[in-house]
């Protein structure tokens, strides 16, 4: 073990030898055995298979599939960098007017729960729906049939910008401006200055985000059920649902599982490959002047909050109106919405400490260990829901019983499932505190952990907020794991949309789904109140 | 200014947990999975998974708590999975009653030896087809397979009088399905049991040459043919009559019944069954009963438009009385036999 220390470190830590200290491997390695244990699960079930349904499964339609699933998560992987990444340079670093507004509505689909938005773009947008029937009525074509691959790209798409958005917001409000002004400086348009400088800076935060997406386009289930798509994470639910037999879903979902250490492992190197340049001034950008660009800026944030926000909501605001019009009663679910914000602020909480090691890890140890660790955690990311629950609750159920359907197991589930979210920020951030920065505050006296307090943390931050806002979103509208791991009895808005909604009760569906709305809109705009770069 | 942010945001998520902690302790109030049962709790309590969802059924197991005293704890889901969830609890399952949505997932439980025997007299309370012939579960209320058609473009005299004639090319585009849902499936079951293995094969065949579209359940079918997407959709009786209490009497969807030996004709249940782990099988056996009173009954057609069960209370409004249904002649615990539909929807190209 060298324990030497090199005079002058590189920038970024690059690849030291030895182990990474006990303190920072030994939560990440804990952390990673929570999040293994889904696959051990699988690899239980699996080896209970009977070798006579094999070819139930391993036949080249389930090539096919995974194919189509793949394909489709490229597509949403490359749709959301197109809607995620200008929408978070308009709203972070222009002039947009109303920005702050806009911050908030590009942000809140992310709470819109896939198949709710589905739903409403089936509505809206189906071979019957509103304005199919309006440019019919103008003597129009229809639109291309929403149904199938391009549908679900669609949906899945607006589902998922906003990872990207948010992953580079984050990067955007602490990457140092004085590059791009030295950039404007030498005569560079605005432009210019985005593509050559702004661009690559922002690559690491854009790829972790993408990677987000891709990988819920290929655990999503919901939407692409709706949107009559044969995803690979719809054939494991089918196997799930209708067998009974759960090694055949188990082979299933091992593939999916496997594919998602390919793409993690591809965007692993794609980081690796690019330039990560701490920039840990922190000071506000000026803001890049729209002038001409205004209104076609205006025009595409109006587009996607429109296809993302309003015509679910919308869809929603009828569904309501039409129920009481028939003597629905409105119904108020207080306790529910109490358990959402009380899932998704613990979840988000337990994210926040359990990431910080593995970030960490990821940032300043690289390698084989941290490497796999990583690819585990997305591996319990993109796994199907029912798979993670049941995993939980046969470990629960032999490890500590007393603890079975407790609020504490859910959250923990929550959390190793999310934890995902919330490490490409925080990996991002830390790559902006470089090792010397550190020492240079060792140097001043301080202690390891007042450095870590005053400089690492406050700089970490951005990245933090961006991934508990990401873990708190997705948790309120989570479904299979709150139905089968959670307390019982212990309903959220996401359950109470879920049970009106598969019965057709449509009207009963929309008042919990507003509140799920509102309630991630409200946590969402109280996230960002600080955020915003001063001038 | 930053470290005060950092701290700030540190204390709120210590704050967050320890709020958590404390509203969590009088939030479990479910009874622990490993307690020890026969605690003398005033009234009882008794744990309920139910694949029938909180709307239909929520306020019926509130108003049996109001008059038994007896405190029931609902874990709401999907019903396949939460069958999936007691075949990997086993024996340590808290759950006292299974509530389920269709015959096949009982009988699917029968069969592993997780559900315990029921009394006889609850059994006797409803008629032959609608109960486990081994006594290990209970129908609660029946489900009807029906053709759901557009009334606009259709009448009667234009609807098939057996699931067959779909196959005709006449009907080339024009039905809705749902090959992924549990109805459809065990009505596929109900065809193969009823027909045999290659007549069922044949009319899957038939029916994909047909172009039929696909759906992911009865309710997007019932509003695809409300949108003239399709003439007619494969579903159960209580989508169109529930569209039509929520949207009014304009709306455009009716029922068609078969009738006869089809399997299109089945009417399969929603039941429920204790456990054979269950410690409160007394308390689970006065629920069952509740669900089988003429009340609750009652409930059924008029809150869920599904059929009662129980002799004497009527058929929801809009549907033809159980009695004139004729039904095919099949015991409904075959319907769990999944895996050989869901081969077969796989081998001829309905699933994926």
């Amino acid at each position: 073990m060298a324990l030497s220390q090199p005079a002058a470190r590189p920038l970024a830590a690059r690849r030291r030898p030895g182990l990474p200290p006990a303190r920072l491997l030994v939560p990440a390695l804990v952390v990673a055995a929570l999040a293994a244990l889904p696959i051990a699960y699988l690899l239980l079930r699996a080896l209970q298979v009977d070798p006579g349904s094999l070819d139930l499964v391993l036949r080249p339609r389930t090539a096919q599939i995974l194919l189509a699933s793949l394909g489709l998560g490229l597509a949403v992987g490359i749709g959301s960098v197109l809607l995620g990444l200008p929408l978070a340079w308009l709203t972070a670093r222009t002039d947009l007017p109303a920005r702050r507004l806009w911050t908030v509505l590009t942000v809140v689909p992310l709470a819109v729960p896939s198949y709710v938005m589905a739903f409403a773009l089936v509505a809206a947008l189906g071979p019957r729906g509103a304005l199919s029937e309006l440019l019919r009525s103008a003597g129009l074509p229809g639109l291309p049939s929403i149904y199938g691959f391009y549908g679900a790209v669609l949906v899945l798409t607006l589902a998922t910008y906003p990872y990207v958005l948010l992953s580079v917001r984050g990067a955007l409000l602490r990457s140092d401006p004085a590059i791009e002004e030295a950039g404007r400086a030498l005569g560079d348009s605005p432009l210019t200055v985005f593509r050559r400088l702004t661009l690559p800076l922002l690559l690491p935060a854009t790829a972790a985000g993408a990677l987000l997406a891709v990988l819920y386009a290929l655990a999503d289930f919901g939407a692409v059920a709706i949107l009559q798509f044969d995803s690979f994470a719809r054939a494991i639910y089918i196997q799930y649902r209708s067998s009974f037999d759960r090694s055949l879903a188990a082979i299933l979902a091992l593939m999916l599982v496997g594919t998602t250490f390919f793409v993690a492992w591809l965007e692993s190197r794609v980081r690796r490959r690019l330039a990560n340049v701490p920039q840990p001034v922190r000071r506000p950008a000026q803001l890049v002047r729209l002038g001409r660009w205004r209104w076609p800026s205006l025009a595409f944030c109006t587009a996607v909050v429109t296809l993302a926000l309003i015509v679910p909501a919308g869809t929603i605001m009828f569904w309501l109106v039409r129920g009481l019009a028939q003597g629905e009663p409105l119904r108020i679910l207080g306790e529910a919405a109490g358990n959402s914000l009380l899932a998704g602020s613990l979840a988000a909480g337990v994210v926040a400490l359990m990431v910080l090691p593995v970030a960490f890890l990821s940032v300043r140890h690289p390698g084989f260990l941290s490497g796999w660790i990583e690819r585990v955690l997305y591996g319990a990311y993109a796994v199907p829901g029912i798979v993670l629950a049941l995993a939980t609750v046969v470990f629960v159920l032999n490890v500590a019983p007393l603890l079975y359907q407790s609020l504490l197991v859910l959250v923990l589930a929550y959390a190793v499932r999310f934890l995902p979210q919330a490490l490409g920020p925080a990996r991002a951030s830390l790559v902006q505190v470089g090792p010397r920065l550190i020492e240079a505050a060792r140097t001043l006296g301080q202690t390891e952990a007042g450095a870590f307090r005053t400089v690492t943390l406050p700089l970490l931050r951005p990245g933090l907020v961006a991934g508990m806002a990401l873990v708190f979103l997705t948790t309120v509208k989570e479904l299979p794991i709150t139905l089968l791991v959670g307390p019982t009895g212990f309903g959220t808005l996401a359950t109470a949309i879920w049970g009106a909604a598969t019965e057709g009760f449509y009207a009963r569906a929309a008042a919990p789904a507003a509140m799920l709305m509102l309630l991630s809109a409200a946590t969402v705009a109280l996230l960002f109140r600080h955020e915003e770069p001063v001038r | 200014m930053q470290p005060v942010r950092s701290g700030a945001l540190a204390l709120l998520t210590v704050g967050v947990l320890v709020i958590g902690a404390c509203m969590a302790e009088p939030g479990s109030r479910s009874p622990n999975a490993t307690a020890p049962a026969g605690s003398p709790a005033v009234g009882g309590s008794v744990t309920v998974y139910s694949g029938r969802s909180e709307e239909l059924v929520g306020p019926l197991l509130e108003r049996f708590e109001e008059a038994t005293g007896t405190s029931v704890e609902v874990r709401y889901g999907d019903t396949a999975e939460l069958a999936a969830l007691i075949l990997d609890e086993g024996a340590n399952s808290p759950a006292d009653v299974y509530f389920a949505q269709d015959a096949g997932a009982l009988g699917a439980l029968s069969e592993v030896g997780l559900l315990a025997e029921l009394p006889q007299e609850l059994l006797d309370r409803v008629s032959g087809p609608f109960r486990s012939p081994a006594g290990e579960w209970v129908g609660v209320s029946g489900r009807a397979r029906v053709l759901a058609y557009d009334s606009r473009e259709l009448s009667e005299d234009d609807l098939p009088q057996s699931v067959d004639e779909l196959t005709d090319p006449a009907w080339r585009g024009r039905i809705g399905w749902a090959p992924t849902n549990g109805s459809f499936q065990a009505f596929v079951t109900a065809y193969r049991q009823l027909r045999g293995e290659d007549a069922a094969r044949t009319w899957l065949e038939g029916m994909l040459a047909n172009e039929p579209r696909v759906y992911e359940g009865n309710t997007p079918i019932v509003q695809a043919v409300a949108d003239t997407e399709i003439d007619l959709g494969l579903v159960n009786h209580y989508y169109a009559l529930r569209a039509r209490a929520e949207q009014g009497d304009e709306f455009p969807v009716l029922n068609h019944f078969l009738s006869g030996d089809d399997p299109g004709a089945l009417v399969n249940v929603a039941g429920a069954a204790v456990l054979a782990s269950s410690t409160q099988a007394s308390a689970a056996h006065e629920l069952i009963a509740y669900l089988l009173n003429e009340e609750s009954q009652a409930y059924f057609a008029e809150e869920t438009f599904e059929y009662p069960l129980v002799d004497g209370v009527d058929a929801p409004a809009g549907a033809p009385p159980l009695e004139q249904l004729q039904v095919p002649d099949l015991d409904l615990s075959d319907l769990a036999d999944l895996e050989g539909t869901l081969r077969l929807l796989q081998e001829v190209g309905a699933l994926p």
